[in-house]
């Protein structure tokens, strides 16, 4: 049963690194911005909560969902207005703006909120888990799942059936061609950095519920997420899906099946990815494009 | 669009710049130094994942210092504390420490938590011929001439925690402990003192520091069903590790633990809710009787904050700043040799009892105590070894143990 068990731990792996990258595929991917600071967003998701507590006691990370949304968004749409937008088209640099400005906020979390971490207390309809068929689910594993599944979901509704989704599309697909057909580039650009850096404030909630909440919380997650981003194809919400699930399964695994398996599955995910690139450069899913870049 | 944009860019730098600066602004080093005062280094991790534990210890260790002076200081010289962050991150403590020692000539440093920065800081001590006081319970099978060690060494912690689960019956043990020089070498011990006494290690896990994932740890401990979790694991990695033992179904009673990090204020962040009724060895809890302990609670309260909890690093850092300074009181003298001549045979009635330094290798008596948590967050002792245990960095008392040394 325990090789079934790892299963759960796998999914559940994987659904924490897709909610951590999920936003990252649209503004690595759409936007070609290497945001170094996505991680902070997830950690400005997690104080939400932790903010919140006090107010709403433990049932803080249901109304924080929403709120973090928002908090990283607005951070998201500050950073885009402020300074990523200066910034366009030059790749190594915004890596550099933006790894600055992540280490800001970190100081700046430090400065609020303390060094230590803290905590936040899951609602009492999160702890605990249920038995079945022998295979354990912890309750907030499986909300974290649900919370995954329900972000990507609501996510390709909105870039099939609505308007903006499908202009978000476009230009992720030819910003040329999209803004020659009138689409105000611009104004979708802030919206998709809105939407992505929201999603990284829904990740920082459901992180509260695994482990502490500090100012490191999201460097711990960035690299991971760039992992998941960059398997599985940049701006394509499959491919970080299939990517996100892959890496957690391969990590539980691994993990499992080697005694001391918590850095070996860390080392093996690393050699898989590298080795994973050297046969497919750009991933799962390659946008079909006819641009010259 | 292109004047603005140095413009801005530049505005943004300037104000990156300031917020930096603003986050350095509560440093106490640039205060200066005068000819009436002696500087003291206090060398903790005040970031990042050892933070959870370390800025209590820095805390505890100026609340000392504070003492020392209130009591008309040193030689006639008040204490100035230089106090720097370690950020969890063992080059930076070597870097810092030789800054404390060059730059601010500090007479003494009161620092470190994890072996890997004491391992880091020691040839730095070593070379400038500088002391360092360690305040935290460490692996033993080191005793540097230029560092004092005021935590419990093993046979003042993790042997008598060992010797209390055999007299409980619990044969089989699962080590689980974060990946570094610690967890790996007490570990190494356990392993000894099992095959000896008739038990068994049915698994050993490691976790890189910080690690907050431990779903497939649980999932092995499950299959494994030891008697007991011997956890060695350090920093906020308790958190998530206990959140999830507890989440995989397992209680106090189902799969008890016994760990050898975590005290009161690791145990506010984990939430007693998912700890009580697990087990910690150490050698003073909170609640351990005595005036001394009693005023030294009330004082950090008074100081920090009512809600606030003392434990034993803290108290070991706190012992290290007062041992210190009888010491140089005793030696007539801050210079590093005077001090270490002097050190031998010191003994002072502190928080845990009475503290003696062992000037042959620069620990100090203590009494072992295992503590079960309770519901309240505090620790209620269990055992105690009756009297302060003389240390033995090397084992060289237990049989067993010959060869571990090498």
């Amino acid at each position: 049963m325990g090789a079934l068990n790892q299963l759960v731990i796998g999914a559940s792996i994987g659904a924490v690194l897709l909610l951590a990258s999920l936003g990252l595929t649209f503004t690595f991917g759409q936007m070609g911005v290497i945001n170094m600071a996505h991680g902070e967003f997830i950690m400005a998701g997690a104080y939400t909560a932790f903010v919140l507590q006090p107010l709403f006691g433990s049932q803080a990370v249901v109304v924080a969902l929403p709120a973090a949304f928002v908090v990283g968004g607005v951070l998201g749409l500050l950073l885009e207005r402020l300074f990523i937008r200066r910034f366009y088209g030059r790749p190594l640099d915004t890596l550099l703006l933006t790894f600055g400005i992540s280490l800001i906020l970190q100081q700046v979390a430090r400065d609020v909120f303390g060094a230590p971490n803290v905590q936040v207390t899951a609602p009492g309809w999160l702890t605990g888990g249920v038995d079945l068929a022998g295979v354990r689910m912890p309750y907030n594993r499986i909300f974290i799942l649900v919370l995954a599944v329900g972000c990507v979901m609501l996510i390709s509704v909105y870039l099939s059936r609505f308007r903006h989704g499908r202009r978000m599309r476009a230009v992720m697909q030819n910003r040329q061609l999209a803004a020659v057909s009138g689409v105000a580039t611009g104004r979708v650009d802030q919206a998709t950095f809105f939407i992505g850096s929201g999603l990284a404030g829904v990740a920082g909630v459901a992180l509260t519920l695994i482990g502490p909440v500090g100012p490191t919380l999201g460097s711990a997650y960035i690299v991971d997420a760039f992992l998941v981003v960059v398997a599985g194809g940049l701006g394509q919400l499959r491919g970080a899906v299939i990517a996100a699930f892959a890496l957690g399964v391969l990590n539980s695994y691994v993990e499992f099946w080697t005694a001391n398996g918590a850095s070996f599955a860390k080392v093996v995910v690393f050699a898989v990815i590298i080795g994973f690139l050297q046969f497919r450069p750009q991933g799962m899913f390659v946008l079909r494009s006819r641009a010259l870049t | 669009m292109a004047p603005g944009k140095w413009t801005t860019s530049l505005s943004s730098i300037i104000l990156c710049a300031s917020l930096l600066l603003a986050g350095c602004a509560d440093d106490p080093s640039d205060g200066g130094s005068s000819g009436d005062t002696i500087k003291v280094g206090v060398l903790h991790s005040l970031s990042g994942t050892m933070a959870i534990s370390e800025v209590t210890v820095r805390d505890s260790e100026l609340l000392a210092i504070e003492q020392v002076n209130a009591a008309g200081g040193v030689l006639g010289k008040k204490l100035e504390p230089v106090v720097e962050d370690g950020a969890s991150d063992w080059p930076t403590f070597a870097e810092k420490a030789q800054k404390l020692i060059s730059e601010d000539k500090v007479a003494a440093t009161f620092g470190g938590w994890t072996s890997a920065s004491r391992k880091a800081m020691l040839p730095v001590f070593e070379r400038n011929k500088a002391l360092l006081w360690y305040p935290v319970q460490y692996e033993g099978l080191e005793s540097s001439p230029y560092i004092f060690y005021t935590g419990a060494t093993t046979n003042q912690q993790i042997v008598p925690a060992l010797d209390y689960l055999k007299e409980q019956g619990r044969k089989s043990i699962f080590l689980v402990g974060s990946d570094y020089v610690f967890p790996r070498t007490a570990n190494k011990i356990i392993k000894a003192y099992a095959q000896a006494n008739g038990m068994t290690v049915v698994g050993e896990e490691y976790t890189p520091l910080g690690n907050t994932e431990y779903s497939t740890i649980v999932n092995k401990l499950g299959q494994a069903k030891p008697d007991v979790v011997f956890n060695t694991l350090n920093g906020d990695s308790n958190v998530a590790f206990f959140k999830q033992l507890r989440s995989g179904g397992f209680t106090d009673k189902t799969m008890p633990t016994v760990s050898v990090s975590v005290a009161e204020e690791e145990v506010g962040g984990i939430g007693p809710e998912n700890i009580a009724g697990h087990l910690v060895a150490w050698n003073y809890y909170q609640t351990t009787e005595g005036a001394t302990n009693a005023e030294f609670v009330k004082a950090y309260k008074a100081k920090y904050g009512a809600t606030k909890v003392t434990s034993d690093p803290m108290e070991a850092g706190y012992n290290a700043v007062k041992l210190w300074a009888a010491a140089a009181t005793k030696a007539g003298s801050v210079d590093v040799e005077a001090v270490k001549k002097a050190a031998g045979g010191i003994a002072l009635d502190l928080p845990e009892g009475k503290v003696t330094i062992d000037g042959e290798n620069q620990h100090v008596f203590k009494t072992a105590r295992i503590g079960l948590i309770q519901p309240d967050g505090q620790i209620k002792e269990v055992w105690n070894s009756g009297q302060p245990v003389k240390p033995d960095p090397y084992l060289k008392g237990y049989p067993w143990a010959a060869g571990l040394a090498s």
